[in-house]
């Protein structure tokens, strides 16, 4: 089964420039046309299923604008 | 049971501070790559930048480290007071095409002859972003912009300037590469450059630059991603990627 991985996009940073959404391997991206950004930025999503986490779009991103988390079958130790 | 981990978040030295760069411009990408580097090296607490004038002018409200801010080319003169007063911190310039190859032709010259142990992040966009466009000594042959509006003219206007190129011919050139933020591949080139440049200070092995392809989107009359594919197909042919000088000493670093 394909890894499963999921993004966050920030509101605060993201300019809807959609280098993200061009570089993403999977295409699961687009700028979500239905909400604007509190400076007025169309901001990008992720519309469908398929996001592996390769976290290929946050590099490329020149906001750092994207958190990118991925699932993992090791639990994830607990900082202390 | 699955669980979820966290691959990527945005680097902790960065300060909140959202980046007045236009959209999709490749500064910010240039942004992120140091702020990971030193947040990776454990450095941010002893990083002292220095912010040129041109469109980066504020980066000194983006980084979680200290920073100042020089006259307009002056950036290594700057670095090299700071570095030679205080030689336990880490200290960079970063500084667009204008900055540094105009300008501040002379200040980085001889910061790199006098091998001043210091990171220099240079970013060539082929224009005066922040001004609004006008031809920088990195223009390209026939290229377009609001001070060259038939294109520029080697004829009258001689041709783009390799900086890489001309510093790894001085003795005090320790690390000079060029690389390119234009796909996900050069940019993870461009920060293993970037953290080379930072080790080579660390390591007081000379100095150290890295030339950065970048984008100007908005004074390229461009979308964001039409801007990547110039970079690749015209910036690239006439500013080959590649190391010019890497010193026998920096070579063994490993990374
Ligand atoms: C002494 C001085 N001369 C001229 C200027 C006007 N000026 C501001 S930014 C700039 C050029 C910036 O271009 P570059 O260094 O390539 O940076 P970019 O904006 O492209 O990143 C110039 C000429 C100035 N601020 N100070
Ligand atoms: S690359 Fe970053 S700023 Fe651009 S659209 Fe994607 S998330 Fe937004
Ligand atoms: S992590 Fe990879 S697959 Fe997921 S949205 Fe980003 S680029 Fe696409
Ligand atoms: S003017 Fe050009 S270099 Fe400056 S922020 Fe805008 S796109 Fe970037
Ligand atoms: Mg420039």
């Amino acid at each position: 089964m394909a890894v499963k991985g999921w993004i966050e996009v920030s509101d605060t940073y993201c300019k809807g420039c959609e280098l993200c959404i061009s570089a993403c391997p999977q295409g699961v991206m687009e700028l979500d046309m239905a909400r604007l950004t509190p400076k007025g930025y169309h901001p990008a999503h992720t519309f469908k299923e398929g996001c592996t986490g390769c976290a290929i779009c946050a590099i490329v991103c020149p906001d750092a604008a994207i958190t990118v988390f991925r699932e993992t079958t090791k639990a994830v130790p607990v900082p202390a | 049971m699955a669980t979820e981990n966290l691959v990527y978040e945005r680097p902790e030295a960065f300060t909140e501070m959202p980046t007045h760069y236009c959209p999709g411009c490749t500064h910010g990408v240039a942004h992120r790559l140091v702020a990971e580097v030193l947040e990776e090296m454990g450095v941010v607490n002893k990083t002292i930048g220095v912010a040129p004038v041109g469109c980066a002018v504020f980066a000194y409200n983006y980084f979680d480290t200290d920073f100042v801010e020089a006259p307009h080319g002056r950036a290594p003169a700057m670095a090299t007071g700071i570095k030679r007063v205080l030689p336990d911190r880490v200290v960079f310039t970063y500084q667009g095409d204008g900055d540094l190859a105009s300008i501040g032709m002379g200040e980085i010259v001889h910061a790199a002859a006098r091998g001043e142990n210091i990171t220099v992040i240079f970013i060539n966009n082929a224009n005066y972003g922040m001004t609004g466009g006008q031809m920088a000594p990195t223009t390209l042959p026939g290229m377009k912009t609001t001070s060259s509006p038939n294109g520029r003219d080697v004829e009258t206007q001689g041709y783009p300037i390799k900086m890489s190129e001309m510093l790894s011919t001085l003795e005090g050139t320790g690390y000079c590469v060029r690389r390119s933020l234009h796909d996900p591949k050069n940019i993870r080139l461009a920060k293993k450059a970037i953290r080379t440049a930072f080790e080579t200070q660390v390591r007081g092995l000379g100095f150290a630059m890295v030339e950065l392809l970048s984008t100007c989107p908005t004074n390229w009359g461009m979308t964001p991603v039409n801007s990547l594919k110039f970079v690749e197909e015209h910036m690239i042919p006439a500013f080959p990627l590649g190391d010019y000088k890497i010193s026998d000493a920096i070579k063994q670093i490993k990374i």
